[in-house]
């Protein structure tokens, strides 16, 4: 929502999205265009890849995918030129390296630690004693009160 | 004038609150009765006071009173009334005061409706509950006052930012917040478990309804909000991953862990205290999801460094109630005993397996969203963190939760076994392959999310729909019926929001995998095809609704010859606000929906026309609804009234003398 307001303040001129005078013919080459584009976040806007926003670096960034995959870029060659000109700011899925690393761990260590808590919780449940049964007169006083 | 009162009943439901918080505690200590009393009639008054204050404010912008400066700056004379009555929650001042507005409606209930709690008890959980409000009422009037005057009002106002002129996003803020909120009461009545020392079967029952009803609030609010995006952004995304959403949807899977972990509190008396720390953790979240979404600091660190005085304040609420509750569960935890032995294979396994997949779920959203912020502030890298990273971190857990749903489902308190589940779920495992595996010959070269997601969504469907059967005993199948209708109202309401998790889990998947696109400039009268179907753009024409201009075009779409539907996307401007919108036009089907956005005209000649044919797309919100009426359904069965366990007991039979 505020990713939007955001989006419509700062473009003078709202586009929409992915125009129709961007896609490419081969549809080969506009697919990889697409998934690139879906991975870019847009410099200006809040939290939307240059795919689904219309501000206008996003369609300049878009027009730049495409004309690099037609010079017969590789995807990865791709986003890095993007990188090299944007920051890593703009990679949705943040890179792996240095400190990102925990970042990309930490689902997994979550989950692993999570894994671990639960069974030794479960099994302490299943070893516990247990609860001791009646004794005599406890067991009297039951039957008294049932009775009644 | 009636601002300045709206003003007074807030700032003197501040000072009741503060005594609230207080006097009601220390008669619970000292175990004397008149001041715990006071607890009532104090939360009731807050109430009555807050209703006035909102009730004030209302006044002022269904009147345009553009004496005010909120009203200025969110409201116009022209505005339909609906989204004049929405404006007053529509921006920050007057959403915090719909936030203690609903914290004291909670309040209220309580002290209404909780007559048979136990007097301490429900004086130590108003007490608590007090001190939320005495911190958002501060809040309030120290950095946000809603009744702020301006010197010279203008003509008009500036009115509503048009995006939220709109009745899915009118009602999205009321029930997030209900949601929100209502944690607040779970939070109370753990911290007032923890004072006490003790967690027992009844403070499960207590507790289980207001979770439960908070939950309902969440999952509709964040329903309407995907809804919203869906048809209004304009290219029918459900969900962003944006930390907004993000900040609702971790205190909604907290929630669910949270009803889910009560049962067993209430059952078997076990996982008493990992139940009160999700307790505290889940109006922790809502705390934050608060905090993220009222400093901004999400969207650029700079705008909250400028501006921090909101976000540092909230920033202290937040430390002081999770702190604050997190010391005292460690302080105390210690003294709940736990009871309950259980197996490895038995119901209350299979619920911490729940409680632990939702958990750790929440957590990598949590971690997702917040490290952008961390890597800025501590290593000075700039970066983003979005749907690719959520989407990969995220799923992993929902597979495993889909997968062992069902049979956790079926499996037996204390210790169960897994060939009865197996025995009665082969043919809910039978039917979800042979969908997925309908759906992989059917589906060429496309991924395997797909049939994936419609693997998983029919398994928790149909193993619902077991469940329930499987309740009905033995016998002739009309007798079956029969008592499957007799069943109690708490098991219809697991089986149907377990369902419909399932229904969403179809819903996402297929759309996601089985969506088509159609990106091009149509010429007006010039048929083209899109998976199928025949789409005409038959005519463009310009118009005036109350507060915006707008460019429409008619659609035609049809066939093998025949008209499916006519559909009539526009492009607005609202003058005032200065601002463009898209108002997709969606033909809404069961299976799929059709979905077109008109753009800008072309040069040469014809517009820009974006088509897509969704399928399944209804199915997320269904699913969705579902899951709320499950919890509504399991919420009004007679055993778990809210508020309460039982009725009050009928008053002793006098015997006739």
């Amino acid at each position: 929502m505020r990713r939007l307001l955001l989006v419509l303040l700062l473009i003078a001129a709202p586009a929409f999205a992915v125009q129709p005078d961007e896609v490419l013919d081969d549809p080969a080459l506009e697919s990889r265009a697409r998934d690139i584009s879906a991975g870019l976040r847009c410099p200006v806007c809040r939290n939307e890849s240059i795919d689904e926003s219309n501000a206008g670096v996003a369609r300049d960034l878009r027009l730049m995918v495409r004309e690099r995959l037609v010079a017969g870029d590789s995807d990865a060659e791709v986003v890095d030129a993007v990188v090299a000109r944007y920051g890593e700011y703009v990679l949705l899925a943040p890179d792996r390296t240095g400190v990102n690393l925990v970042l990309w761990l930490a689902p997994a260590a979550l989950g692993l630690a999570g894994l671990v808590i639960a069974l030794v919780a479960v099994r302490r449940r299943a070893a516990a004693p247990q609860e001791a049964p009646l004794d005599e007169d406890e067991q009297r006083r039951l039957d008294e009160i049932l009775k009644s | 004038m009636i601002a300045e009162f709206g003003h007074l009943a807030l700032i003197l439901a501040f000072g009741l609150a503060l005594m609230q918080m207080v006097v009601p505690l220390v008669g619970a200590h000292r175990g004397w009765r008149g001041w715990m009393a006071f607890a009532e009639p104090a939360a009731v008054s807050q109430a009555l006071l807050v209703i006035a204050a909102f009730g004030a404010l209302m006044r002022a912008f269904v009147t345009s009173d553009f004496t005010l400066r909120i009203v200025v700056e969110n409201s116009h004379s022209a505005k339909p009334l609906l989204y004049k009555i929405s404006g007053v929650w529509g921006n920050h001042e007057g959403s915090m005061l719909l936030w203690v507005l609903i914290l004291t409606l909670y309040g209220a209930a309580v002290a209404l409706f909780g007559t048979n709690l136990p007097a301490r008890l429900r004086a130590r959980v108003l007490a608590v509950q007090a001190a939320v409000s005495v911190a958002f009422y501060a809040f309030i009037l120290f950095t946000s006052n809603p009744f702020d005057r301006v010197a010279v009002p203008p003509l008009d106002g500036r009115d509503l930012n048009p995006l939220l002129q709109d009745p899915g996003l009118a009602f999205h803020p009321p029930f997030l917040y209900l949601g929100y909120v209502g944690l607040s009461m779970a939070f109370s009545f753990a911290i007032a478990a923890l004072i006490e020392g003790r967690v027992d079967a009844a403070w499960g029952r207590w507790v289980r309804p207001w979770t439960l009803a908070a939950w309902i609030f969440l999952t509709i609010g964040i329903a309407l909000g995907s809804w919203w995006a869906y048809y209004e952004l304009g290219w029918g995304g459900f969900w962003f991953w944006d930390p907004v959403e993000n900040a609702s949807f971790m205190p909604w899977l907290i929630a669910a862990a949270l009803l889910h972990s009560a049962i067993v509190v209430e059952k078997r008396e076990a996982l008493k205290s990992w139940t009160i720390l999700l307790a505290i953790l889940a109006f922790g979240f809502s705390l934050l999801g608060t905090f993220i979404v009222r400093s901004g600091i999400l969207t650029s660190v700079h705008a909250f460094a400028n501006d921090p005085e909101r976000g540092v304040f909230i920033l202290i609420i937040l430390a002081i109630f999770v702190g604050g509750g997190l010391t005292l569960y460690a302080a105390r935890a210690g003294a709940l005993e736990a009871k309950g032995v259980f197996g490895l294979v038995s119901r209350e396994a299979a619920l911490v397996a729940n409680n632990v997949l939702l958990a750790v779920a929440a957590l990598v959203v949590f971690v997702g969203t917040l490290w952008p912020l961390f890597a800025e502030m501590a290593f000075g890298r700039v970066l983003s963190v979005g749907a690719p990273f959520f989407d990969a971190a995220f799923t992993p857990f929902m597979v495993v939760l889909a997968l062992i749903l069902p049979v956790g489902a079926l499996l037996a308190w204390k210790r169960g076994s897994v060939s009865r589940s197996v025995s009665v779920l082969w043919p809910a495992a039978a039917l979800a392959v042979a969908l997925a595996a309908l759906a992989v010959a059917m589906q060429t070269g496309r991924s395997a999310l797909g049939p994936l997601g419609l693997l998983l969504g029919a398994w928790i469907l149909f193993g619902a729909a077991l469940d329930l059967w499987s309740k009905t005993g033995r016998g002739a199948l009309g007798g079956r019926v029969a008592r499957l209708r007799r069943l109690p109202r708490a098991d219809w309401g697991r089986a149907v929001a377990h369902g419909g998790l399932g229904v969403t889990f179809i819903g996402i998947a297929g759309m996601l995998a089985w969506q088509v696109e159609d990106i091009r400039v149509a010429q007006v009268g010039e048929p083209f095809d899109v998976g199928g179907y025949e789409v005409t753009l038959a005519d463009v024409t310009e118009g005036e609704g109350p507060n915006y201009r707008t460019t429409m075009g008619e659609v035609h779409v049809a066939r093998g010859g025949r008209e499916v539907a006519r559909l009539f996307p526009e492009k607005r401007v609202y003058p005032v606000a200065g601002m463009p919108t898209t108002e997709a036009a969606i033909e809404n089907g069961v299976w799929r929906d059709l979905y077109v956005v008109i753009g800008d005209p072309q040069d040469g000649g014809g517009w820009a026309v974006r088509t897509y044919v969704k399928p399944f797309a209804n199915w997320i919100w269904g699913g969705a609804i579902l899951m709320a009426l499950g919890g509504a359904l399991s919420l009004t069965d007679r055993r778990l009234r809210v508020a309460a366990g039982a009725r009050p007991a009928p008053p002793p039979p006098v015997p006739a003398e």
